[in-house]
């Protein structure tokens, strides 16, 4: 990793980190809390989706795993709830291993992955909400034990903080991955499988390490949610709402760049508190809103907002870039 | 050592009911330049896709440099050394020349730098330098082929499989690419390719293999193969081998 | 024996609730044939029928068969607007762009009608609405058998609009080799989206022949979609003939594992066997290449 985008990783989290010292509204804290967690679970999407180009539209599945792995431990069997949570990434990369066998064996991508990876989040839901291991419908509670060893805190801002220093280990691992030979192979595989594969990239292997570091940066925003939030049920975990908010948040930051998937996720917990106040609590507007800007995004502004400001750093300071890896899906 | 590089073995490959490429056999030398030619349909780029390991036969064996590679997965091949082209130009349309490059010189080089480093010297010998950091999108017929060539280049082959990297360009891009083929085998590394441009295969190729309805029915130096009647037929139809000297369809 | 009488009825139930299942997915693979895009808004789309459905008749006093002749047509024009106003531009044509936006698409609708609607289920009543017939080997519901019967019909009228109107020729030829229908003169964006908008139109049927049996909330969309992408891809993509087949097989499917295992299992079961084939046959029965 070269050492400017060190840096610009360390000045970014170190200008975060000041924030919990300026602000002290919980509930401006509790929407940086969950803003972060969705852009560790959008920075996961975005490993498999953005640098891989395998949009899964089931990363609930990783998501949920992690969360549920993490209660289940600790209520169920009275693990420490650092191993628990330990474990869920564990389990998360397990699943994501297991669903990256089935789909590149078969040599499944595009609509058919996406296919794929929400059903098996839907069976995943259907199984936890009957399965009596994982409170079958009335869901599970983490008892409350607010001790930094049971990875409970009482204040707000430390969960804030650990929050902070997971997203900042993504970022880290992205930006490794995308100076780096696994990096360039990935995007090779993204945007001509065969043609990577005459180059004597490992294309299978490939996609599997990129689904197992997305699912376990997924499972550790599960294990976290749980955490924070200390309930955990079959439509929380497993739902469409995080699968939905999972690949949002890269998109509207920019898919296949380092910072998108933080950027975004605050962009889309932003549209999620303006919708509340506009109709309240009544469920259902801020999907909407979200479907609409995706679409948008999509159409309008197919590089989300890191491609925004790439266009206006191009117009505003007109300098020679080294070749760069933090390239934009295939569209451009 | 006078071992083939390349030996293959009475391959054959069925699709359906269709035998697209019967008992063909044939074997590239080291250092030369080896020509495969046939019809159009005659299965070239389907044998091209056997040799690779883009395809799976349904019998024969793939020698390369001793090792019978015929189980082995394309990626494999590529990393002992045999390096293909296409025939449709499959860049990788989202990233820079260079970049397109690089993915190939990190075969060789795991840091990103020395990749880039190598990939900005195959560049330079192919005369893709000034354009390094033009995205391949936006590269012309021509240059797109000569960054399929700088891309194999990069893997540092010892075999490359050429598939009709002429086709689409004009006479003065031909002329222009030749050199670049013939400076790639100068410095050591055979070439199997298929082409159609007669000119260029006569011009090249040391041997030529003939293919037609996915059965290799010559074989030989160029003007021999050229003035084979059977060749002849193969391309012109029945009849047409009466005038022995025709050379250049 | 009992239990065989009731297992008799069982298949017969899927049979019939197949050939919803059926003219559901039809919509679906006729897109995938012509546009080669998986909808994602498919299940949204049937969900807003279904209100639709349940609004003329509460506000309109229609009854639902009659609603068919009204709600086709509509459905046909709002998905032709989707096709020809969002989704055709908005994708510059990329795969995954339209992936995308299709999910965006059914995003929007769906809590558009949990905004709107909230979760409450509703149901109409309708005189013939516990009507049963007696069909010899069981006895069923009239509606269920109106449905299948309408299905068939429905199956012909498009295999004739496909086959013998000039339209339909032109669909199969955008189908068949995009770059040459346009170059004799197709115009493709046009035969995208009536496809689109056949597509939705199957739904607007669908949703009045399952409307005086079935509940209608906002999730009931998705319930439905994955089962029609079950049908599609076990009866391949681009296959009218696997549509139908694959559709009667997934009824009796999920009619036999409900009987065996319960409701929520039935369900498990279709997405079981649907990840199944996609893993092991993604191209169906019947269909094209994948």
């Amino acid at each position: 990793m070269t050492a400017r985008s060190l840096l610009v990783i360390v000045a970014v989290v170190a200008a975060l980190s000041v924030v919990p010292l300026v602000v002290t509204s919980n509930v401006t804290l509790n929407f940086l809390v969950v803003a972060l967690m969705i852009a560790l679970v959008g920075q996961g999407w975005n490993v498999l989706g953005g640098y891989g180009g395998q949009y899964s539209f089931g990363h609930a599945a990783f998501f949920g795993t992690g969360a549920y792995t993490t209660a289940i431990l600790q209520t169920q069997y009275g693990f420490n709830a650092w191993i628990a949570f330990t474990a869920g990434i564990a389990a998360g990369a397990l699943i994501g291993i297991l669903i990256g066998v089935l789909a590149f064996r078969s040599g499944l991508k595009g609509s058919y992955f996406a296919l794929l990876t929400l059903a098996f989040a839907e069976v995943l839901r259907i199984a936890a909400s009957v399965a009596p291991i994982t409170g079958a419908g009335v869901g599970l509670l983490i008892k409350l034990d607010m001790r930094p060893q049971a990875f409970q805190f009482v204040s707000r801002a430390t969960f804030y903080w650990v929050a902070l220093a997971l997203v900042a280990i993504s970022l880290l691992t992205t930006q490794i991955i995308a100076q780096s030979r696994f990096g360039a192979w990935l995007v090779a595989v993204r945007e001509n499988e065969d043609a990577a594969r005459a180059l004597g990239v490992d294309a299978f292997s490939v996609k599997l390490i990129a689904i197992a570091v997305s699912a376990s940066m997924a499972a550790a925003g599960g294990g976290f949610y749980a955490q924070y939030f200390l309930y955990v049920d079959a439509g929380i975990a497993y739902g469409t709402w995080i699968s939905i908010e999972a690949l949002l948040a890269p998109i509207i930051g920019g898919v296949g760049t380092v910072f998108g998937p933080l950027l975004g996720a605050l962009v889309v917990k932003a549209i999620g508190e303006i919708s509340k106040l506009v109709a309240g609590d009544a469920p259902g507007l801020d999907l909407v809103i979200y479907g609409a800007v995706l679409v948008l995004v999509v159409g309008l502004a197919p590089r989300g907002l890191m491609g925004l400001l790439a266009v206006l750093r191009m117009l505003l300071i007109p300098s020679r870039h080294g070749p760069d890896l933090t390239v934009k899906a295939a569209n451009g | 050592m006078d071992e083939p590089l390349l030996l293959v073995e009475h391959i054959s490959i069925r699709f359906g009911g269709l035998l697209a490429v019967d008992q063909a056999s044939l074997a590239v030398r080291r250092g030369y330049i080896t020509a495969l030619i046939g019809p159009n349909g005659a299965g070239k780029t389907t044998l091209f896709s056997l040799i690779a390991g883009f395809l799976k036969p349904s019998g024969g064996r793939v020698f390369f440099d001793g090792a019978d590679i015929t189980r082995e997965p394309a990626h494999r091949r590529a990393r002992r050394g045999m390096a293909r082209t296409f025939q449709l130009v499959q860049p990788f349309a989202g990233l820079t020349v260079h970049e397109n490059i690089a993915v190939g010189s990190h075969l060789r080089w795991r840091a990103r730098r020395d990749a880039l480093m190598a990939a900005e010297n195959v560049a330079r010998e192919v005369g893709l330098y000034n354009l390094l950091g033009r995205s391949a999108a936006a590269l012309t017929i021509a240059e797109r082929k000569r960054l399929e060539l700088a891309r194999a280049l990069a893997t540092q082959p010892r075999l490359m499989l050429l598939d009709e990297v002429l086709a689409g360009l004009n006479p003065s891009e031909i002329r222009d690419i030749i050199p670049v083929i013939r400076s790639i085998c100068d410095r050591g590394v055979s070439i199997l390719m298929t082409e159609h441009v007669m000119q260029a295969v006569m011009s090249l190729s040391k041997h030529v293999f003939v293919l037609a309805q996915g059965r290799v029915i010559a074989q030989g130096p160029p003007a021999a193969v050229v003035a084979d009647p059977l060749v002849v037929e193969a391309y012109l139809g029945r009849g047409a081998a009466v005038l022995p000297n025709q050379a250049d369809p | 024996m009992q239990s065989s009488a009731i297992l008799i009825a069982a298949i017969v139930n899927g049979v019939l609730n197949g050939a919803v299942y059926a003219l559901v997915a039809l919509g679906l693979t006729l897109v995938y044939g012509v546009l080669h895009i998986v909808n994602f808004a498919h299940g949204a789309l049937l969900t807003a029928a279904l209100f639709a459905a349940l609004f003329a008749y509460n506000l309109l006093g229609l009854d639902p068969y009659l609603a068919t002749l009204l709600l086709t047509p509509i459905f046909f024009v709002v998905g032709y607007g989707l096709q020809r106003f969002i989704i055709g531009p908005m994708s510059h044509g990329e795969d995954r762009n339209i992936l995308l936006i299709t999910l965006g698409i059914a995003v929007v609708i769906e809590n558009a009608l949990l905004f709107a609607f909230h979760s409450d289920t509703r149901t109409i009543d309708v005189p013939y609405g516990l009507a049963v017939i007696d069909l010899g080997i069981a006895i069923v519901g009239l509606p269920r058998v109106v449905a299948f019967v309408s299905v068939i019909f429905i199956t012909l009228l498009l295999w004739v609009l496909l086959t013998r109107t000039d339209i339909g020729k032109a669909i199969r030829a955008v189908a068949r080799e995009k770059l040459g229908a346009e170059l004799v003169g197709v115009n493709v964006a046009h035969v995208y989206a009536v496809t689109f908008g056949l597509g939705a139109a199957c739904l607007g049927a669908a949703a009045c022949l399952l409307i005086p049996t079935y509940y209608v909330n906002p999730h009931v969309g998705n319930a439905f979609v994955l089962i029609a992408f079950t049908v599609v891809v076990l009866g391949g993509m681009g296959s009218v003939l696997g549509a139908l087949l694959g559709g009667l097989f997934v009824g009796i499917v999920e009619s036999l594992s409900g009987f065996y295992f319960g409701e929520s299992l039935g369900q498990l079961a279709i997405f079981l066997v649907f990840i199944l084939v996609l893993l092991v046959r993604p191209n169906g029965l019947f269909g094209e290449r994948a």
